[in-house]
């Protein structure tokens, strides 16, 4: 006869990545039930929103995922834009591209560093990873005033136009970078005990990775070839060659090799941008930010986050505030497998599933 | 659109759908689905129509309201207007975002509407047809009071479970002791006070 544990993982553990519980019950070291707790960091930004007018709810959308504010800023104002038909201005399509691609650069290779300490590897991979971020979160500094709470984009362009000279640091910045993936791929990729760690746990099949909703790298590891990128081709990105890296079984490594491999494909699409980025203005003078009142009707409008597809649906009835304001984060739709996933692995391996499916908790309770 | 709802109508017999028209430069337009063949209509478009992936799940709260509707007549050579108030009831919505990943089409909006927003406040979950709407579906009903029927574990996701109220509902009244108002001042003071008059 055997009998079962309840443990509560959470919600100050450093491997949840934030306020995040799972009440997990284990026979032995085996997990037989998982169940998420969520709400710790639940602040009701979509209340918040919907009392404020359509511009004040911008820098709100930085603390979402706040390890990547440009892209929530790009994806509300995607949204804003389709919403009241607003059209972007040229040279800021250009940068949208730019910094959402650093975004995604800095993204991924917080997440190597993350996940390396799921493992026990703590510390040390995510030092050499933030290292390379802090060279992003400079750019970022020098464009935006802030590291993180960037609230740069605006409907119909963005704030400011680039400073003198950042064009050539952000082409250093991802000149150097493959050199950098390269360095981080001969210490990890080949590891002995990474590849223990990672390889065939919790391997995700597509078509169930599909019903569930997953989106995002955490989807294209399981061998589904969607980006949104390619799908909506919204902003510019048609205009550049970038290939959509796939899994082939859905397993931990899958997860992990696909945001090396997104990385790269990141370090072409800013290369050919910052080639080809036209002079002009940076905001449609046209569109309205303070005072906008978008006429009635509704829409949803999302990007290609670097963590998934991250929309916002956005109703309005002419007023100066939004009717109703929703965020559809990528982070809590990827856990809605989470329990399928770990049912049956060592609760050692929950940690490592957790971190494979990279999520921010500003996002997930918002 | 106007295909869609006849292939609907022609595979899945006795289907309640309409169309919903987006007014705005978006042009997103909506089916609206009947409560009562919702789950077969939405395994109809998931396996014949290719609808494969349900993106996004929320809830929208109309409560009640007056709409002034002017009618325009001409008497004796002058223009003479006529308005009228109706009134449009109040009811909770349910909006389910459709991509397909096999065509690269998208997004299909779908929506659902509960009969008030007191008593009759159920719809069917989709839960079944697209995983992916378990935790919506459970914020939805956390946040606009929506009861999902047979949802495998419709409980609050954000709130706390003594919470009673529903925070995105538009007649929501924050309470006066919440915790973050530790001193309070203004209105807020204004309210404690006739309360602990009451008292």
């Amino acid at each position: 006869m055997s009998s079962t544990i309840d443990i509560s993982l959470g919600p100050q553990h450093p491997s949840t990545h934030g306020v995040f519980r799972m009440n997990v019950t284990l026979d032995g070291e085996t997990v037989t039930r998982l169940q998420p707790v969520f709400g710790y960091l639940h602040r009701n930004h979509e209340k918040i929103a919907e009392s404020n007018s359509w511009l004040a709810a911008m820098p709100y959308t930085d603390r979402l995922d706040y390890i990547c504010p440009l892209t929530n800023n790009w994806a509300y104002a995607l949204a804003v834009e389709k919403l009241a038909g607003i059209e972007v201005a040229e040279r800021a399509e250009y940068i949208r591209v730019i910094t959402a691609e650093l975004t995604r650069l800095q993204n991924h290779i917080a997440f190597l560093g993350f996940i390396l300490g799921d493992m026990g590897a703590w510390g040390t991979a995510l030092m050499y990873a933030f290292r390379e971020r802090e060279k992003i979160l400079d750019l970022f500094e020098s464009l935006t005033g802030a590291r993180m709470m960037c609230n740069y984009m605006r409907f119909g362009g963005c704030r400011c136009d680039l400073p003198a000279g950042w064009l050539e640091a952000a082409r250093q910045v991802a000149d150097g970078f493959p050199a950098f993936l390269d360095e981080m791929e001969a210490l990890l990729t080949g590891n002995e005990i990474l590849l223990a760690r990672l390889q065939g746990v919790a391997p995700l099949a597509a078509d169930r990775a599909i019903n569930g909703g997953m989106s995002g790298p955490v989807l294209r590891a399981s061998g589904v070839d969607y980006d949104i990128r390619k799908a909506d081709a919204y902003g510019i990105y048609s205009r550049f060659a970038f290939r959509v890296p796939r899994g082939s079984v859905g397993d931990c490594y899958d997860r992990f090799m696909i945001r090396v491999l997104e990385a790269r494909e990141s370090v072409a699409i800013l290369k050919q941008a910052i080639a080809s980025i036209p002079d002009g203005p940076v905001v449609n003078p046209k569109a309205k930010q303070r005072g906008l009142r978008p006429p009635a009707g509704e829409a949803y409008g999302r990007i290609e986050g670097p963590k998934g597809e991250l929309g916002f649906y956005l109703i309005s009835t002419g007023g100066d505030r939004p009717y109703r304001f929703r965020i559809r984060p990528p982070s809590l739709i990827n856990l809605t497998l989470l329990e399928e996933l770990c049912l049956g692995t060592k609760i050692a391996d929950v940690m490592v599933i957790l971190g494979s499916i990279d999520i921010v908790l500003g996002e997930v309770d918002r | 659109m106007n295909d869609l709802v006849e292939a609907i109508r022609a595979g899945v017999p006795g289907a309640g759908v309409d169309v919903v028209e987006n007014p705005g430069p978006s042009a997103q337009h909506a089916l609206l689905l009947a409560g009562s063949t919702a789950v077969a209509v939405a395994e109809f478009l998931r396996d014949s129509q290719g609808w494969d992936f349900c993106s996004n799940v929320t809830g929208v709260d109309w409560p009640a309201r007056k709409v002034r509707e002017v009618r325009k007549t001409m008497q004796d050579g002058k223009e003479i207007s006529e308005s009228t108030e109706l009134d449009v009831p109040g009811c909770l919505e349910v909006v389910y975002h459709l991509y397909s990943l096999k065509n690269k089409l998208g997004p299909l909006v779908v929506r659902m509407r509960t009969g008030n927003r007191g008593d009759d406040v159920s719809v069917p979950s989709l839960t079944s047809v697209w995983k992916s709407a378990e935790f919506q579906e459970r914020e939805a009903f956390d946040l606009f009071g929506i009861q999902f029927s047979d949802h495998p574990d419709l409980r609050r996701i954000l709130m706390w479970d003594e919470f009673e109220d529903f925070p995105m509902r538009k007649d929501y009244v924050a309470p006066d002791d919440c915790e973050y108002e530790p001193t309070p001042h203004d209105e807020i003071l204004e309210r404690v006070n006739a309360r602990r008059g009451e008292a």
